[in-house]
């Protein structure tokens, strides 16, 4: 039996794909059998941030309807063996993914795999619903930022009450909090919500701080999640996430404004 | 105070700190809106109807709050009732 992980947050854009390719990546790399599937039916990127979107031959929506098999659907990663991506579909009918059908696909996933990785889209309609209905464990990214805070904490109210666990009164989702695009320089200066202050008011377990990281960009440009970047700071810290998930305890990085070395600072890097 | 201190304090306190707070109440409120029970309208209107059938008040006399502690719920009824003086006479 797989473990349903949805990646989540109610605002949009603020690192629920980069998240998803991440971790997903994080556990394949560790030998565990893992898919990720893009439920932004209609604006799918998954595919893009992975790199495989040239391989995309049937998708999410197919499989549901029927048209193709899992199989057929699925996209095995090129670097790492354990992993596969099953793409959104680009139609507009957003009512696509019926509860049904999306329990069906995952059923049938969670008869080969050990983790299945939800890509949410934005927002708390249908879509970002059927991710999480039947999620085990909630990774709920946000940034330091109101609007972001403020729209995790209703998702945390959304995961308590209209999920499949919520429904059957089964044990409750697991939810972390992954603090994304944190900038410890802004955070001294007292410009920028800090981790604590986010801590304070979301009261999750720290799944991870991701800092703002030029890394990110760099690796979407080149369709390679970043956590296979081993040597940048969001990298390193998505690689600390993914144990800390799997229960290591590891201590927190790059939550203070990196001092540049003698080399760097000569050279503006 | 110099105008200098004046942006170092400023700056020291920073925006964040205004976030934070204006977060605290919002998210207070989110909260307290999601875990009031659906059916606290309709409890208000039956207790409206079964007060009406012994004494004369309107719509506003039956309020109905709730609130949730941590180790407890607390739903407050109140009801003001007319003038007793005038009511039995
Ligand atoms: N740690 C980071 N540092 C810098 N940029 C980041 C970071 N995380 C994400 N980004 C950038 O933010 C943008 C949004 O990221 P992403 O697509 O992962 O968000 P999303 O939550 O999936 O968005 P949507 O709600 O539209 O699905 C992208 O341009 C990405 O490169
Ligand atoms: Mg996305």
């Amino acid at each position: 039996m797989a473990r349903i992980i949805v990646i989540t947050s109610g605002k949009g854009g603020v690192g629920k794909t980069t998240t998803s390719a991440a971790l997903a990546m994080g556990l394949a790399q560790r030998g565990h059998r893992t898919a990720v599937i893009d439920f932004d039916v209609g604006l799918r990127n998954l595919d893009l941030i992975m790199g495989c979107e040239r391989r995309v031959v049937y998708d999410f929506v197919n499989v549901i309807n029927g048209e193709a098999s899992l199989n057929q659907a699925l996209i095995r990663d090129k670097r790492c063996d354990s992993l596969y991506i099953l793409p959104a579909s680009q139609t507009r009918d957003k009512e696509a993914l019926t509860k049904e059908g999306v329990g069906k696909v995952l059923e049938e996933l969670s008869q080969g795999f050990d983790f299945i990785v939800c890509d949410s889209p934005a927002g708390i309609e249908h879509g970002a619903t059927m991710a999480m209905y039947y999620a085990d464990d909630a990774v709920v990214v946000t940034n330091p930022e109101v609007s972001s805070v403020r729209d995790s904490d209703r998702m945390l109210g959304i995961l308590s009450s209209k999920s499949r666990r919520a429904e059957t009164n089964a044990e409750p989702i697991r939810e972390f909090l992954l603090l994304s695009r944190y900038d410890p320089a802004r955070v001294a200066n007292g410009e920028m919500l800090s981790v604590e202050d986010v801590q304070e008011i979301l009261s999750l377990d720290l799944l991870g701080v991701i800092p703002e990281s030029r890394a990110v960009l760099n690796a979407s440009n080149a369709g390679v999640p970043v956590i296979l970047d081993g040597e940048s700071d969001a990298g390193k810290a998505y690689g600390d996430a993914v144990a800390r998930y799997l229960g290591e305890q590891v201590p927190h990085r790059f939550l203070t404004v990196q001092k540049k070395g003698f080399f760097s600072r000569l050279f503006g890097g | 105070m110099s105008l200098l201190d004046y942006f170092r304090s400023s700056r020291s306190k920073g925006t964040a700190s205004v976030a934070k707070e204006r977060l605290q109440i919002l998210v207070a409120h989110d909260r307290s809106e999601r875990h009031r029970p659906s059916y606290l309208p309709k409890l208000q209107r039956e207790i409206l109807d079964v007060i009406r059938k012994y004494v004369e008040v309107d719509m506003s006399a039956v309020s109905v709050n709730y609130e949730q502690e941590a180790s407890r719920e607390i739903l407050e009824l109140n009801i003001i009732l007319p003038d007793t003086a005038r009511n039995r006479a």
